[in-house]
């Protein structure tokens, strides 16, 4: 029994999507699903074939994934340094926060009309909405990380002399960090959805535009070509950041002996 | 009782007498030789006053404790103790008086160990350890005195293991190589065995009473129980209102029989000044 859950046990979390492509399938050959519904995994897959061979997918992918990777170092950074500032002091926190706050209450794809009238559809408008996105999850996360930072150890550090660089190396980053990465996980799911919805109304390549524009051509095809692909991509996303906090947080317990 | 050996390694005509430095004398079993010898410091406090607002917590204290020796003190809680080992080790500053720790080495080193280990979760135990040598990288040399320091405390093969798998009694064991890897010649303990239970406390009282034999730094060990008290210290006080209202030696010889009826008798002298001899219910 023991060896059977072993050696199926990697396998156990594909076989719903396996299934549900199978039963897709199924209810496509049979004629139960009309193809102006939804194509057949096939007929999919053949459309993956022909865009990558043709150069469009990965051309598309690419472009999306560095707006995706570029608006979340600029918006992940700028968070992550006033989380940390306003951390550690509190004048800055009491200049700051309720404004910080107040911005973070308005739904940055509210700025999408606005963001256009600035800077157009060029590469901007998407780093700019993107990076806005990304920026609040991971300065609240930060913020708090560091504010509920255990004080009894940060007394232990300054008992053993240590210098307020290495307190912050040794004690307050590395307790701060589970928090942190909480941030980071949320800004990941909003990253994909702010790039997406930014793409399909304000852009002239990436897999938003793809797929809009596969729409204008009733390329039904395409268009569930790319919501796969944003499934994949956000599932590739997932399993860095798991990658990063095992390695990270090694020395948490939740992380331990599994 | 494990550590301390109950054998005639240290007889009782070689008590070691708690000011005498450059020992020579007696060893106890299974102190690793290398370690070497820091001397303690000796402790004058002169009108020592400490106020929080209005609240007086140390009224007008004055003590004396000459380098080397083992000093327990005992209280109600709330009687100051803990503030007044703040003040000693420097964590705090005095209302009023002095306080000076001085011994013959250029720079005295105090270190406190508090009931909770307080190590970084996310260092291991060698890493922890080490932040008792002061900033720098571990280096070879470092992780030798690490090493020692963990051998001292019996948990020489958990070096590269992180704090959140040992058990607590390891964890303030690997508190106790943090403080004594420096060599301090002041060690203040704040009830560092509260937390633990009964029997992993008596190992823990032999652990401390051997290091401080075989380091020879001066020990202020705070705590609520009264026979660990007379069972580790040379010399036990009783601090109530924020003053001493009982100054006793402890002159059973080394290593202490537990219950033995001198220590009893001398527990029940202290618990009579802590509580007041009306107060106990018999
Ligand atoms: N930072 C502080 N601010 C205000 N009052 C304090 C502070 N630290 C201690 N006190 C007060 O000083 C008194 C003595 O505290 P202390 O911690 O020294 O007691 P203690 O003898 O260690 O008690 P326990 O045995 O419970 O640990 C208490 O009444 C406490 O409320
Ligand atoms: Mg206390």
């Amino acid at each position: 029994m023991a060896s059977w859950t072993s050696r199926f046990a990697p396998i156990v979390p594909f076989a719903l999507p396996v299934g549900v492509i199978a039963l897709w399938q199924l209810g496509a050959t049979t004629g139960w699903i009309s193809d102006r519904v939804l194509p057949a995994p096939v007929e999919v897959a053949q459309t993956a074939v022909r865009l990558t061979l043709s150069g469009e997918l990965l051309g598309n992918a690419g472009v999306s994934a560095l707006r995706a990777v570029s608006g979340l170092i600029v918006g992940g950074s700028i968070g992550f340094a006033m989380g940390l500032i306003n951390g550690l002091s509190r004048v800055s926190e009491r200049l700051t926060d309720t404004s910080l706050q107040m911005i973070r209450n308005i739904p940055n794809l509210a700025l999408i009309p606005l963001v256009i009238l600035w800077f157009g559809i060029g590469e901007e408008a998407k780093l700019f909405l993107v990076a806005l996105g990304v920026l609040f999850p991971i300065y609240i996360n930060t913020y708090l990380g560091v504010r509920t930072c255990d004080p009894q150890l940060v007394e232990m550090g300054r008992i053993y002399g240590m210098s307020r660089w290495t307190l912050f190396r040794r004690v307050i980053l590395p307790g701060a960090l589970p928090s942190i990465f909480v941030g980071l996980r949320s800004a990941l799911g909003i990253m994909w959805l702010t790039l997406i919805v930014a793409e399909t109304i304000a852009a002239s390549s990436g897999l938003g535009h793809m797929a809009m524009e596969a729409r204008e051509f009733m390329a039904i095809d395409i268009v569930v070509l790319a919501i796969l692909i944003y499934a994949l991509l956000g599932k590739l996303a997932d399993v860095i950041t798991r990658a990063l906090e095992r390695r990270m947080l090694a020395w948490h317990p939740a992380y331990q002996s599994r | 009782m494990t550590v301390f050996a109950r054998v005639s390694a240290v007889g009782p005509q070689e008590t070691r007498r708690p000011v005498e430095t450059g020992r020579a004398g007696p060893t106890l079993r299974g102190v690793p030789a290398s370690l070497g010898t820091s001397a303690g410091a000796a402790i004058t406090i002169c009108g020592l006053e400490k106020r929080f607002g209005d609240k007086v917590v140390l009224d007008k204290l004055d003590l004396t404790v000459p380098a080397g020796q083992f000093l327990a003190v005992v209280g109600r809680s709330g009687c100051g103790k803990s503030t007044l080992l703040r003040l000693l080790v420097g964590l705090d500053t005095p209302t009023a008086g002095t306080i000076d720790v001085s011994s013959s080495s250029v720079a005295t080193q105090s270190r406190i160990v508090f009931q909770e280990p307080r190590l970084l979760p996310w260092e291991t135990v060698e890493q922890n350890v080490s932040v008792g040598l002061g900033e720098g990288r571990l280096t070879p040399e470092r992780r030798e005195k690490v090493a020692l320091a963990l051998a001292e405390v019996g948990l020489k093969d958990r070096a590269t293991e992180w704090p959140s798998v040992l058990s607590g009694g390891q964890k303030q064991r690997v508190a106790l190589a943090r403080a004594l890897v420096s060599h301090p010649q002041l060690l203040a303990l704040d009830e560092p065995l509260g937390a633990l239970d009964a029997l992993t406390r008596i190992t823990m009282q032999g652990l401390i009473e051997r290091v401080w034999f075989a380091q020879g730094m001066t020990t202020v060990l705070v705590t609520h129980d009264v026979s660990e008290a007379v069972a580790l210290a040379d010399r036990v006080i009783v601090l109530d209102a924020g003053r001493v209202t009982l100054d006793i030696d402890v002159k059973a010889p080394r290593p202490r029989e537990r219950g033995s009826a001198d220590l009893a008798a001398l527990e029940g002298r202290l618990l009579d000044a802590i509580f007041g001899v009306a107060d106990v219910v018999y």
